[in-house]
């Protein structure tokens, strides 16, 4: 275990350099925060994931984010348990009709000023499960998007992009 | 009287022609499904899977533990009900109740008829069945089992979880610290994937069947591309039989890989989560400069592969199994010995050898408790007859048995891929799919066991009828068995180290 510990500190850290924001996403996002509630989130955010059918496959890139070479707390995000304690959904999936209640009722529980990130295909479109019986077909229809992030999953570079995004709009806001 | 599962079948049932080699399968009458149903009290087979068809048939898939052999029996209800195989096989409850409530069939003498996937949410009642559509509907109250007690309490779970997990719902019932019942309610991820896939062409039924269980891609895959082939014919290129192995292989590692750091995790010891999702974001970095994505999927198609592996995508590999084998030593070491983790894991979540020997989890909830069966080893398929690996089994059932497993497969895993690189054959990867309808199914071994997927097509080249049946289904019961007994904090690491699909299951 010693040894490890050693190595770990000869070998220097892992994690990759934190990307810089996405400027076409930040623009629209300080578009949307100046009609909003100047949303007063400063320069940290915390996220609640709420998986509304997924395939698992978005929840697994998702969770790489908090793995060393991704490191997502150092950039001032991290994920809670509640999403009483959010000031950000991170939703994937088709949203499936057994999950829309539960969406919703999340998406309620969350206090203002919130951003909702829609993240991967199913949640943008309905991906391949567009046009289900089972289906509600994206996030957007049940509760107010501010971002998406495509990809089938996202890789996580591109989620962490549309995060550190976030962060930048919301200190970007005037209101404070 | 030791009766042969061929023999019985042969004797009571019509074998329908046309059906691929070598999984043979029977048409009963009701009259002798109904003897079926009550032999099973006293006969050894096991319930791999009952699914619902159109026109109104059920079908069964049975395994004979002794020979391994499996066959699928099938009974037609045109009155819409069917005599329940749930008394003799628990197994059968769930696939039961989801064919009422995708079928709309009756399972006559169903010992829990409650419904499964429809939460009363769907626009329509029986979806795969008569499909009626239905208006606004009101749920009717989900009746969970009964407990009774004073002193006991109840905590209630989901379906949003606090981690970034699936979402399901768990009802827990405790007595002081005790869990003495954990009940389970499922199908919040339910897609209709079933409905989606019928009337698709194979390559397009092929991207969904990818993404039933996102961890699982490549094995979901993999089963569906086979059950294809076998249904029309098609033999795939000897370069893709290889390929689709060596990606079958890295996503085992790196789910072992996952879940041996989260499981640690789950009893506080954050430093195996760090190097275990170090070394699974390596395989997954390495997949994605190999085939173009991270987690490989749509790389296993009916008809081969479509992605190819360079030379560079081999030194990828290579490199990696090296760094891996050397970084594995002191992690494995340390999860072996560390007496801080064993005093969680050893004795916590006990799945009996009993209740494996009966329901067949398979995978490494299956070889934890002391069942050796891998899909890789019996049917077997190519090209894992011509490898050579172990299937380590442990007899202790608890979440330790449950670690060493994986951590036996992730060294079985890399030694597998050592012998896929160094005779990877060369040649095409993929051939179109024959043209032809039939029916096929194929059993394969993803990382939390077996996959059964059993697929019709039909003249038109496209998919009439797919079942694809994840191993979450027979484990997902299990876990609320091991739990039994131990305390809720334990809860987290147990249900780690069973780490059953909610998406695969839901379907
Ligand atoms: S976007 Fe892709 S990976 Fe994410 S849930 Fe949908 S199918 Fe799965």
């Amino acid at each position: 275990m010693l040894k490890r510990l050693l190595r770990t500190l000869w070998d220097g850290p892992q994690a990759m350099t934190g990307p810089a924001p996405n400027e076409e996403w930040l623009a629209g996002l300080v578009a949307r925060l100046d009609h909003g509630a100047h949303a007063l989130l400063g320069r940290s955010l915390a996220i609640r994931q709420v998986d509304a059918g997924s395939c698992n496959g978005c929840e697994l890139e998702i969770n790489a984010l908090s793995n060393p070479y991704y490191d997502l707390e150092r950039l001032g995000l991290r994920f809670v348990a509640s999403p009483r304690h959010a000031d950000v959904l991170l939703v994937t999936g088709p949203v499936t009709a057994n999950m829309g209640i539960a969406l919703a009722r999340t998406w309620q529980a969350t206090p203002e000023p919130k951003w909702v990130v829609a993240a991967g295909a199913c949640a943008i479109n309905g991906g391949v499960f567009a046009g289900s019986y089972a289906c509600i077909g994206s996030v957007a229809s049940i509760i107010p998007v501010d971002l998406e992030i495509p990809g089938c999953p996202p890789r996580p570079v591109d989620l962490l992009v549309g995060l550190v995004t976030l962060i930048e709009a919301s200190a970007a806001t005037p209101g404070r | 009287m030791t009766r042969s599962l061929s023999a019985y079948l042969a004797a009571r049932g019509r074998p329908v022609a046309g059906v691929a080699a070598p999984f043979a399968r029977f048409v009963l009458d009701s009259a002798a499904w109904a003897t079926l149903a009550e032999d099973l009290t006293t006969l050894p087979w096991t319930v791999l899977a009952l699914w619902g068809d159109e026109p109104a048939t059920v079908h069964a898939a049975l395994r004979e533990p002794a020979t391994g052999i499996v066959a699928v029996v099938s009974v037609a209800c045109p009155e819409r009900r069917f005599a329940s195989l749930s008394a003799a096989r628990p197994p059968a409850i769930r696939f039961e109740r989801a064919i009422q409530d995708l079928f709309g069939f009756t399972a006559e003498g169903l010992t829990d008829p409650r419904p499964w996937l429809d939460h009363d949410a769907w626009p329509v009642t029986a979806p795969l069945g008569e499909a009626t559509a239905v208006g606004e509907r009101v749920p009717r109250p989900y009746r969970f089992l009964p407990v009774e007690g004073a002193s006991l309490h109840q905590i209630p779970v989901g379906p949003v979880h606090a981690g970034i997990i699936e979402p399901g719902h768990f009802r827990f019932t405790a007595n002081g610290e005790t869990i003495v019942r954990l009940e389970d309610r499922l199908g919040y991820t339910h897609k209709g994937v079933e409905a989606l896939m019928r009337g698709k062409p194979v390559g397009d039924a092929a991207r969904l069947a990818a993404r039933l269980s996102g961890d699982s891609t490549v094995a979901h895959s993999l089963a569906f591309a086979r059950a294809v082939e076998a249904a029309t014919g098609t033999v795939v290129p000897p370069r893709a039989v290889w390929l689709r192995a060596l990606m079958a292989e890295l996503e085992r590692l790196a789910n072992h890989l996952g879940d041996i750091g989260a499981i640690c995790n789950d009893v506080g010891f954050a430093f195996a989560l760090a190097e275990g999702s170090m070394l699974r974001e390596k395989v997954l970095r390495a997949a994605d400069w190999a085939f173009g994505h991270r987690l490989m999927m749509d790389r296993v198609v009916p008809g081969g592969c479509a992605a190819d592996l360079s030379t560079d995508g081999v030194k990828g590999i290579a490199d990696l199994i090296g760094v891996l084998r050397q970084r594995l030593v002191s992690l494995v070491d340390l999860v072996e010995h560390k007496a801080s983790l064993l005093d969680r894991t050893v004795t916590t979540g006990v799945l009996s050898t009993d209740l494996a020997r009966q329901w067949q989890p398979g995978g490494f909830i299956g070889r934890a408790s002391g069942q050796d069966h891998d899909s890789r080893k019996s049917p077997g398929y190519p090209p894992y007859p011509e490898l050579s690996f172990s299937v380590p089994v442990f007899a202790d059932g608890d979440v330790n048995a449950r670690l060493m497993v994986r951590i036996k497969e992730v060294e079985n895993s890399l030694w597998l891929l050592d012998q896929i690189l160094e005779r990877l054959p060369v040649g095409a990867i993929w051939v179109a799919p024959q043209r032809a309808a039939g029916e096929g199914m194929a059993l394969v071994e993803g990382f939390r066991g077996e996959i059964l997927n059993w697929v019709r097509i039909d003249d038109q080249g496209t998919v009439a009828r797919c079942f694809p049946r994840d191993p979450s289904w027979l484990q997902w019961p299990l876990l609320t068995a091991a739990i039994e007994g131990n305390i809720v904090a334990d809860f987290p690491v147990c249900n780690k180290s069973f780490n059953c699909s909610y998406s695969g299951h839901d379907l």
